[in-house]
């Protein structure tokens, strides 16, 4: 299949290896990866912030980089995110609708309905949960609320977790609880983010896990970050970037935040 | 004549409690310090939490329920004007005589008039959140009359000089031993013989010593003021649910019964009602059903209250039901069950959202009857996780809500100033980045210069300038890395 990439922008810029661990998951997979160039961010900032004005521009970008790709005969879109997913999914047709953008709002539609998180992808589209990969830590995961709420994701990525080699996934206690990120949250509510961050922080740390992982880098660098500041040597990694490896390539440097040694 | 429309009326400042004195970070801020706060709160919300989802797993067609609830609050809402109409025609033909509120200052005058014509210098209250929301019990002591909260945790917040913090528990935010101590300093002659020292903070003794207080009032109130759950238009009869008795007790004993409710709580049909009356205890108390259905109607000759009145407020709710988007949110039956699963509610408590109505539903209610620029914070207290939405015994989306009511805030504030704030000019300075590939993977280039400033460390430094201290302070951010994945990807595939 020939799958369009969607790096997202938090990912493109900041955290690039989870994208380039995806490309690689799903052309181990068998499939032929194509990344438009002229990607840059679904819009969501913006939009949850308030600025829906200024995120047509945002999302009509979106649109038409990825409707390119469409007409290129691409057949699905995938995102290592399920916040951004969701965004497209839920939101983009709307902003465009609002902006009296029909046209474009029915293209985002036709976008929308092909566009997939990355352990949805993988268990529905492509009906796989063992995709080979090794990877030989004690792991958590950490359902990330719009992938949880939004998206439905169930147990997908356990389900995936489960069938990595020499993984052992332990379970999160009190896992459905928000972290604490919620976008522009973290800086406008710093300090009830932080206080959310704080339990899931213990939470995560009880379960004594390498690594703390999850489908959304947003809710990962926030996570990371608390867990770096604290020196607690427990890291977060993306689940692409877990599915990617295949034991021989795994760097203890990989991950979503910077590995701090205990 | 042209007229220039300018809105449905909010709800006016300076009378209720629907607006905070403080911005939700800063009020926040306070609230995350007090250790005991966020001890009470947390193991408050994780019991009620567990209940509600136990009796809420055991109903098989709860979805459906739900989505029956929802439908009827919306095609109740698409016509409130003529149930409206319909009840007060029956409560009328019944003997009981309707009152139509604009305001919050309207209301409390309509019922302080009411409350003096019988003579009476006191009251007894059942638990209501409209009474609260209009200020309704410092209306009636500004008349010089004493209004006696008969909840018992509404007694607890009343006896401490509180104020509410939860829409069904209002004093979940103290413990027992600050209730037992808030007892004993303020009705010593019920807790036991000697100087209120065996009073003990026993749930047991302290309610018998409530009940012992309560009774007193009960048996000499010549008027009780109410709230309502619900009023089924089609026969004119009021609704009220509740645990304890007391409110039973208010609405069959005094002569004169006054009920304040707000437009939006009146349902068709007995019908409906039936759908609500399943939804609403699972939700909020987490009981299958609850102990006390009241319901009335009218005035019946020789049984209860020979006097009663019913008070319609609006308050701003029109102005909620003209929002597309916003109206939702009077779909609202005050179940508290989005407030308990919240994880912002659950640290910061009800306090820091400054209205008598807390947590999602808060954040989504109180900028909506107010003017959104009155509560221009609230919209904003919610990392947007979405556990209200999936709790809400109603599916009030309330995620979706607070999104728009952002959207509604920045556009007010954009009309409102000649220049824009400067988190506007890096809104509309990033959209234009973000909208033109070039400039963007410019601005990542530039971005990823980042990288010295961490000096090969792989995080940047914490001490960082505002806006990007607020991220620091607590979390530590990556180094940016040198090329973006797009640019490593075209570099190695070619565009
Ligand atoms: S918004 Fe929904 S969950 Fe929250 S109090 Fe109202 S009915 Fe209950």
């Amino acid at each position: 299949m020939r799958v369009a990439l969607f790096a997202t922008c938090l990912v493109d810029t900041v955290v690039p290896q989870v994208a380039m661990a995806t490309a690689r998951l799903l052309e181990r997979l068998g499939h032929e990866v194509v990344v438009p160039p002229g990607q840059a961010c679904c819009g969501q900032v913006h939009v949850n912030t308030g600025y829906r004005r200024e995120a047509v521009p945002v999302v009509a970008n979106h649109v038409r980089a990825f409707a390119g790709a469409r007409r290129a005969g691409v057949e699905a879109v995938v995102a290592p995110s399920g916040s951004c997913v969701a965004s497209i999914r839920h939101q983009q047709a709307a902003v465009l609708r609002r902006a009296g953008e029909h046209g474009l709002a029915a293209e985002a539609e036709a976008l929308a309905g092909r566009t997939y998180e990355l352990s949805q992808f993988l268990v529905d589209v492509l009906g796989v949960t063992d995709v080979g990969a090794c990877y030989p830590h004690r792991v958590t995961y950490h359902p990330t609320c719009h992938s949880l709420r939004l998206l439905r994701v169930g147990d997908r990525p356990l389900r995936l977790l489960r069938a990595v080699r020499g993984l052992e996934l332990v379970e999160l206690p009190r896992a459905e609880q928000c972290c604490g990120f919620g976008g522009t949250f973290a800086v406008k509510n710093a300090d009830t983010s932080t206080a959310m961050l704080t339990d899931k922080m213990a939470d995560v740390l009880s379960t004594r896990a390498e690594v703390c992982t999850a489908g959304d880098a947003s809710c990962l660098l926030h996570i990371g970050g608390g867990l770096s500041r604290l020196r607690s040597g427990t890291r977060t990694v993306h689940l692409a970037e877990i599915l990617a490896s295949t034991g021989d390539t795994v760097s203890p440097g990989q991950g979503t935040a910077p590995a701090v040694p205990a | 004549m042209s007229a220039v429309f300018l809105g449905l009326p909010t709800a006016p400042a300076g009378v209720g409690h629907l607006r905070g004195d403080r911005p939700f970070p800063a009020a926040a801020r306070d609230a995350l310090r007090d250790g005991q706060l966020r001890a009470n709160l947390g193991r408050a919300t994780a019991t009620i939490r567990a209940k509600r989802a136990a009796v809420v797993g055991e109903v098989p067609d709860w979805e459906a329920l739900r989505q029956a609830g929802a439908g009827v609050k919306r095609a109740t809402l698409a016509r409130l004007d003529e149930h409206l109409l319909e009840l007060e025609a029956r409560v009328t033909e019944r003997g009981g005589t309707v009152h139509w509120a604009r305001d919050a200052a309207e209301a409390n005058a309509v019922v302080t008039g009411l409350v003096r014509a019988t003579g009476a210098g006191e009251v007894v209250k059942v638990k209501s959140m409209a009474t609260q929301e209009i200020g309704l019990n410092e209306a009636l002591a500004a008349a010089g009359v004493t209004a006696h909260e008969t909840d018992l945790a509404e007694l607890i917040v009343q006896l401490g000089e509180d104020t509410p913090s939860h829409i069904l528990v209002p004093a979940i935010h103290r413990n027992r031993a600050e209730i037992r101590e808030v007892f004993a300093r303020t009705m010593p002659q019920f807790a036991g013989p000697g100087d209120a020292g065996d009073l003990t903070d026993d749930p047991r003794r302290l309610a018998m010593a409530a009940r012992a207080h309560l009774r007193e009032r009960f048996l000499r109130a010549k008027v009780a003021i109410s709230g309502a759950n619900f009023a089924v238009a089609e026969t004119g009869t009021l609704a009220v649910v509740e645990s304890e008795g007391n409110g039973r007790m208010c609405l069959t004993l005094p002569d004169t019964l006054i009920t304040v409710m707000g437009i939006e709580k009146l349902v068709p049909t007995w019908r409906d009602l039936e759908v609500f009356l399943q939804l609403l205890p699972r939700s909020s108390t987490g009981e299958r059903m609850n102990p006390y259905t009241s319901l009335w109607t009218g005035v019946t000759p020789g049984d209860g209250p020979q006097e009663f009145h019913l008070v319609l407020l609006d308050n701003g709710r029109t102005a909620v039901l003209a929002d597309e988007v916003g109206r939702e949110a009077l779909h609202c039956i005050r179940c508290s069950a989005c407030l308990n699963v919240c994880p912002v509610y659950e640290r910061t408590g009800g306090h820091a959202y400054g209205s008598v109505y807390p947590g999602p539903i808060g954040a989504v209610l109180s900028p909506q009857l107010t003017g959104v620029e009155d509560n221009a914070s609230l919209p904003y207290a919610s990392s947007l996780c979405g556990a209200c939405y999936d709790a809400c015994p109603v599916a009030i989306d309330i995620p979706s809500i607070l999104v728009h009511l952002r959207g509604e805030h920045v556009e007010a504030v954009a009309r409102e100033r000649r220049r824009p704030t400067p988190e506007a000019l890096a809104f509309r300075a990033l959209a234009r980045v973000m909208s033109h590939p070039r400039l963007w993977r410019a601005a990542q280039r530039a971005a990823g210069l980042g990288r010295f400033l961490a000096r090969g460390r792989p995080t940047l430094p914490a001490a960082l300038p505002p806006p990007a201290s607020a991220w620091t302070r607590t979390r530590d951010l990556p180094a940016p890395p040198a090329r973006s994945f797009v640019q490593q990807w075209t570099r190695e595939h070619g565009a």
